[in-house]
């Protein structure tokens, strides 16, 4: 446990004592910021029925962030150490390799969640300043965050692996970017494609994540998404874990 | 502490190490030498449990690298070739990150790290930030963390190289003062740094192991064949059949240096020194000698030396 810790600490420290940290804030910021003014133009034009959370949602600012930030985060995780050399005295120190691979994932994960922490700012200031204080409720901002932190996951596990496959960080980015761009088109396909019946219109409705987040907007929490994405964070973290291991028998 | 038999390590298709076996007491400090390539550094690495060997078996302290790999980290301290650390961490810092992850208390962490700092002399730089030291400071801040949960082995892998001179002998000095307290394990590709630091000398070469000698019974192989150096101005035939004409000198290369000058290079009967004799020689016929050396024996001599007598034993 004191291994993890103590490298998870790392993990969050690396972000913040080099720029990208910062740029990365900056970047999300603008985006938010974004996405924050045109909600309020929207709200501005006509009164609406839906809660606060939901409206941004339905913007393209949330994908916009999650596809773009997702792969900058991670890229370093692996990619970066292997390129310095420090991931031999890093593995060569009385660590386990799970440790390695969990501490990368949660010092990511971390870091990606407070680059959300001004969103919910912005949604208070909303209601701050509205007369209905049913705009927000304390409920559906929690849930928003726990699909933003779930769909983070599932992303922030597929960039270490990536970052763990090479020892460029370009690389990384551009694994993981192609991995989450292509999970994202699929997960459109049940909007976009016509309605089709039998097994592949279900499988597509299952991995809808426009939806699922339209439902944690809602104060949903579909045990069907929390298993999508638990499970398959986990089993792009079991990747990273196998091919960090890879080391030992290849 | 070490215990290496039959250790085989192939990179695809290519044989990095071939069948090396060789052991190391406790308390010894011990040198691998070879040139760039012999597979030094991938012996340290399976060593250190960071690469698995393809063929053989490594044990250190008695736990085999592969299947006991936990136990072996816990006792060595590794510094690996070009001592990378992260440079935008504080040297204090740095190391104490370095004493947590090896499973030290914080309040014990905070102990060794002010220990290994005094150790290393890294006191006035601990605030300094990694990235922005000199490489001589870096090159103990690496040793600082390979010393810091005080491991019984320490395994540096080339720890002088890109130094300046001054630098070069300060990390010797440190690591002569930690082999009173630890058995070390370092390699390198320079000659004087064994000589100066080591008490047993392993030579490496293609993967193979050579030789594996105390530094006195290596010495005594080299000087059985001793070569001397003049610079003399003379005429040439005259030189030619003076070198002839002289039973202990069995071989001799002259060679034009400036002026009148030429270069002679002369290897003597085994233990014999025959600089008095050349430079009676000098004063018989009136010769002008302006220099004359024993020829040092440089690292390429050893490996000549000894891959000439691996050969004569095989044919």
């Amino acid at each position: 446990m004191q291994v993890y810790l103590t490298l998870v600490r790392r993990e969050l420290g690396g972000y913040f004592a080099s720029l990208t940290g910062y740029i990365l804030i900056a970047a999300v910021l603008l985006l938010l910021g974004l996405s924050f003014v045109d909600m309020l133009v929207k709200l501005n034009a006509e009164p609406t029925e839906a809660p606060l959370t939901e409206q941004f949602f339905v913007t393209v600012y949330f994908w916009f962030i999650l596809l773009l930030t997702t792969p900058v985060i991670t890229m370093r995780s692996f990619a970066l150490e292997k390129f310095s050399g420090t991931y031999e005295t890093l593995m060569t120190s009385p660590v386990k390799d799970v440790q390695v691979v969990l501490a990368k994932f949660t010092g990511a994960l971390l870091f990606y969640a407070i680059t959300w922490l001004p969103l919910g700012l912005y949604l208070v200031l909303v209601r701050h300043y509205s007369n209905d204080p049913a705009v927000l409720n304390p409920i559906s901002l929690l849930t928003t965050f726990l699909g933003i932190l779930l769909v983070g996951s599932l992303y922030i596990s597929m960039g270490c692996f990536a970052s763990s496959l090479t020892r460029s960080q370009v690389v990384a980015v551009m694994i993981s970017f192609a991995l989450g761009l292509g999970l994202f088109f699929l997960s459109l396909r049940s909007l976009m494609a016509a309605p089709g019946t039998g097994w592949p219109a279900g499988v597509f409705q299952f991995i809808a994540m426009t939806e699922h987040l339209e439902d944690f907007a809602r104060g949903i929490v579909d045990t069907r998404c929390l298993v999508y994405y638990v499970t398959l964070s986990f089993f792009f973290l079991f990747l990273t874990l196998r091919v960090v291991e890879s080391r030992r028998w290849r | 502490m070490i215990e290496v038999s039959d250790l085989t390590k192939r990179y695809g298709g290519q044989t990095a190490v071939a069948g090396v076996s060789f052991r190391v007491q406790k308390g010894e400090i011990v040198g691998l030498l070879g040139p760039n390539g012999a597979g030094k550094s991938t012996i340290l690495r399976i060593l250190s449990c960071y690469l698995p060997a393809t063929i053989g078996t490594a044990r250190v302290a008695g736990f085999d690298v592969f299947d006991e790999c936990d136990e072996v980290k816990k006792r060595i301290g590794y510094m690996p070739e070009n001592n990378p650390l992260h440079p935008d961490m504080r040297v204090r810092e740095y190391l104490t990150f370095r004493a947590r992850l090896k499973g030290l208390s914080a309040s014990r962490a905070r102990e060794r790290v002010g220990v290994v700092m005094d150790q290393c002399r890294l006191a006035e730089v601990g605030r300094r930030i990694v990235g922005q030291l000199s490489k001589g400071y870096r090159q103990r801040v690496g040793l600082a963390d390979a010393l810091v949960h005080q491991p019984e082995l320490l395994i540096l892998d080339e720890p002088t190289i890109g130094l300046d001179p001054y630098q070069v002998r300060a990390v010797r000095q440190l690591i002569k003062e930690l082999g009173r307290t630890h058995t070390i394990l370092v390699s390198t590709h320079v000659l004087p740094e064994v000589e100066m630091t080591c008490s047993r000398i392993l030579i490496l070469h293609e993967g193979r192991l050579l030789a594996a000698d105390s530094k006195e019974n290596l010495q005594k192989r080299l000087s059985q064949e001793e070569k001397v150096v003049a610079e003399i101005a003379a005429p040439l035939p005259e030189l030619q059949e003076c070198w002839k004409e002289m039973e202990l000198i069995e071989h001799f290369d002259i060679s034009p240096a400036d002026g009148e000058y030429y270069r002679c290079a002369l290897t003597a009967r085994a233990g014999v020194d025959i600089r008095s004799l050349v430079f009676e020689q000098a004063r018989l016929h009136g010769w002008t000698l302006r220099e004359l050396t024993r020829g040092s024996h440089t690292l390429e001599d050893i490996f000549v030396h000894i891959i000439r007598g691996d050969q004569e034993e095989t044919f």
